[in-house]
């Protein structure tokens, strides 16, 4: 394996706006798609940024998003974790499930899909695992008036029925995809075909913080709102920084979104990605933690793939995890040290599922179940590090109605 | 050769009047075996050039017939390893220019900065890679330089003059003009549009222009050729006509039917 030729240049910063985070990132497309990546990322530096816009951007936040989104202190779940308080002194929930939509999704979808609309495109696509990007999409396109298709692995059609249903409602189209493993990596092949056919007239919404740049910096921002109302709730609320932050990662958008804002303190930051069946097994989502350097959907990261350079099949009991790339950025800070990140099998999930519906009363993802399924993991590590009890605050990402029929089936009530 | 055996092909061409006609094969689809087969026939039936299709798990920029094709092929042995055992077999009884064509992360996979030492010496003279714009994998492209192997640059209806200079910039060989915006494969292209833009675009670039994308009948061919175009790719309508057939020697009768009716339309005055 070859190391970048950008390897070592100065100029690529771990986080940041891209197109390179440390080794990773890039636009690895076909020539057809660059110059729409271009106009997007000259509109994404000019209009994006203006005042105009972010108004525009944030009022829909506040008044149609419900933003900014609570952050609540769950002590029983805390005592559940750590009876004693020795190690996890408290933790915080970041309620994304709030969000319309019931997930942190809906923040990019507006933030893309009004830029769109100032670009004079006049049909939206998108792609989705869990489906929350792609109900999210088909609500922004619905409220500014465009024409949405989502393409969905025909396996996630399956177990995120309610999703499909909501888009349907949406005045959305969903398109089933029946190729290679059916799921999230199959649906943004699709995508990437589809925009490669209509690029004059279509903006592909990226959900995920992946893809060609700029299209991880782009998702990024528009999340970062989650790590900095968080911030700016802590500091309200306890007046100081957290010791650390946990999200769940697959493509990794709403672990970046609240990565960002604590980047350049002394917080520790945790990503949690789905290992499936065991990272050991074949059959995992476990890209940071057990892939290899390769190119997937346009962007240098890290990959699950063989010997050959054929990308795998993940497996996740998350469709929104279930997905054998990771956002470059991800990869640039697991590389560089200043994010750890771990894995939760489908079994941990699942138990954390039940953990927090009883001892909190609200019903999580399955994908953001991989973040708390690690907690007692993580108050261990951080009182290790700082010989005390640790404030943690999580990424409470999105809602599990999604998920019922997948719990019902797999988890006792 | 490597270079110089596309530079040379394309000038004696145009000297004879007569446009290239190049065919694309996905290596494993239905077997390696196949592929070795069915390119042999393919220039025993006319094809001037061969592009050996690297098959890749997720061919982004590929339409239905061969993004399956390459299914096919990953489950019957395709690989960057098997392609170079193709193109060595071809090269032992052929000088016709072989062009490698798939996509980065397999490449990425057997070392980009040793596969163009490797794939000249297995008799390639030039790599196509579909998802590598110039401004990505300067050392795969420093080290096709040294292996004197041409990396042939991709451009689109959608590219402007910006992109053709960064594209042309490093370009040697031969220039892939894609007829539309679309997958390959793809019914509607404006394939006289696409000629005519190409044939501009060779005086821009100082290099033989082909068209690709959308060219599967010989009447196609012949009307990208008239505008003026050197050179024309066939890539869909092989594989297909490959996976009517049941056994070896059908495919490799079908191939060289389709291409002795490719290579006449093309030369008929």
């Amino acid at each position: 394996m070859s190391a970048s030729s950008r390897t070592g240049d100065a100029s690529n910063k771990v986080t940041g706006r891209g197109p390179y985070y440390g080794e990773y990132g890039g636009r690895f497309v076909a020539e057809t798609l660059v110059p729409a990546l271009v106009e997007l990322e000259r509109a994404y530096e000019d209009l994006a940024s203006s005042e105009a816009f972010q108004s525009e951007w944030r009022s829909m936040l506040a008044d149609y998003v419900g933003r900014p989104t609570a952050l609540y202190r769950a002590d029983r779940l805390a005592r559940a974790i750590d009876p004693s308080g020795d190690k996890l002194a408290e933790l915080w929930l970041k309620r994304e499930d709030l969000c319309h939509t019931g997930a942190h999704k809906i923040n990019n979808a507006l933030g893309q899909v009004l830029l769109a609309k100032k670009l004079g495109k006049t049909r939206i696509i998108a792609e989705t695992g869990a489906g929350q990007h792609g109900v999210a999409t088909a609500t922004a396109c619905a409220m500014m008036d465009l024409p949405c298709e989502v393409y969905m692995g025909e396996l996630d059609v399956a177990r995120q029925a309610p999703n499909v249903a909501r888009m349907n409602m949406l005045g959305a189209r969903v398109i089933p995809v029946t190729a290679g493993s059916r799921t999230l990596k199959d649906a943004m092949n699709e995508a990437l075909r589809d925009w490669v056919t209509n690029v004059r007239t279509t903006h592909y919404c990226v959900g995920s913080a992946a893809g060609p740049h700029p299209y991880p910096a782009i998702v990024a921002d528009f999340q970062r709102v989650i790590g900095d109302e968080a911030r700016e709730q802590l500091a309200q609320k306890i007046g100081a920084l957290p010791d650390a932050v946990v999200a769940c990662v697959g493509g990794g958008s709403n672990a970046i979104g609240m990565f960002r804002a604590f980047i350049d303190e002394d917080v520790h930051l945790y990503g949690v990605e789905a290992a499936g069946e065991g990272v050991e097994s074949a059959k995992h989502a476990a890209t940071l933690t057990a892939g290899r350097v390769g190119v997937l959907h346009g962007s240098r990261t890290m990959v699950l793939a063989d010997d050959d350079g054929q990308i795998l099949e993940a497996h996740s009991v998350s469709a929104g995890l279930d997905y054998p790339g990771v956002g470059p950025e991800h990869a640039a800070l697991k590389r560089s040290g200043r994010a750890t990140y771990l894995t939760a099998t489908d079994e941990d999930a699942l138990e954390a599922t039940r953990q927090v519906a009883h001892t909190e009363g609200i019903l999580v993802a399955l994908e953001t179940a991989h973040a708390f399924a690690r907690l007692a993991d993580i108050a261990e590590r951080e009182h290790a590090r700082l010989g005390r009890s640790a404030v943690v605050a999580l990424c409470l990402s999105g809602r599990g109605d999604k998920d019922l029929s997948t719990l019902l089936e797999r988890l006792a009530p | 050769m490597t270079v110089e055996r596309l530079t040379q092909l394309f000038a004696e061409r145009r000297r004879d009047g007569r446009t290239v006609l190049v065919v694309y094969l996905c290596v494993g689809d239905p077997s390696v075996e196949d592929s070795r087969a069915c390119a042999l026939a393919a220039l025993e039936a006319g094809a001037d050039a061969l592009e050996l299709g690297v098959p890749y798990s997720d061919p982004t920029a590929d339409g239905p017939v061969i993004a399956a094709a390459s299914y096919r092929a990953i489950q019957n042995g395709g690989s960057m390893k098997s392609a170079l055992d193709v193109a060595r077999a071809v090269r032992a009884s052929s000088d016709a220019p072989i062009v490698l064509f798939g996509y980065y992360n397999p490449i990425m996979a057997h070392g980009d900065d040793v596969l163009p030492a490797d794939a000249a010496a297995a008799g390639v003279d030039a790599l196509l890679i579909v998802d590598l714009p110039p401004e990505e994998g300067r050392s795969l492209r420093d080290a096709a330089e040294a292996a004197r192997l041409a990396v042939v640059p991709l451009l689109a209806p959608t590219s402007d003059a910006d992109r053709e200079r960064a594209v042309l910039a490093r370009a040697s060989g031969f220039v892939y003009y894609v007829s539309m915006t679309g997958v390959t494969g793809a019914g509607h292209a404006p394939l006289e549009e696409a000629g005519r833009s190409a044939t501009r675009l060779r005086v821009r670039a100082g290099l033989p222009v082909v068209v690709g994308f959308g060219i599967d009948s010989p009447q196609k061919a012949r009307a990208v050729a008239d505008q003026g175009v050197d050179g024309v790719v066939v890539g869909t309508a092989i594989v297909r006509a490959m996976a009517e057939q049941e056994t070896t020697p059908e495919r490799v009768r079908a191939v060289g039917d389709l291409v002795r009716s490719l290579r006449l339309a093309l030369d008929a005055s």
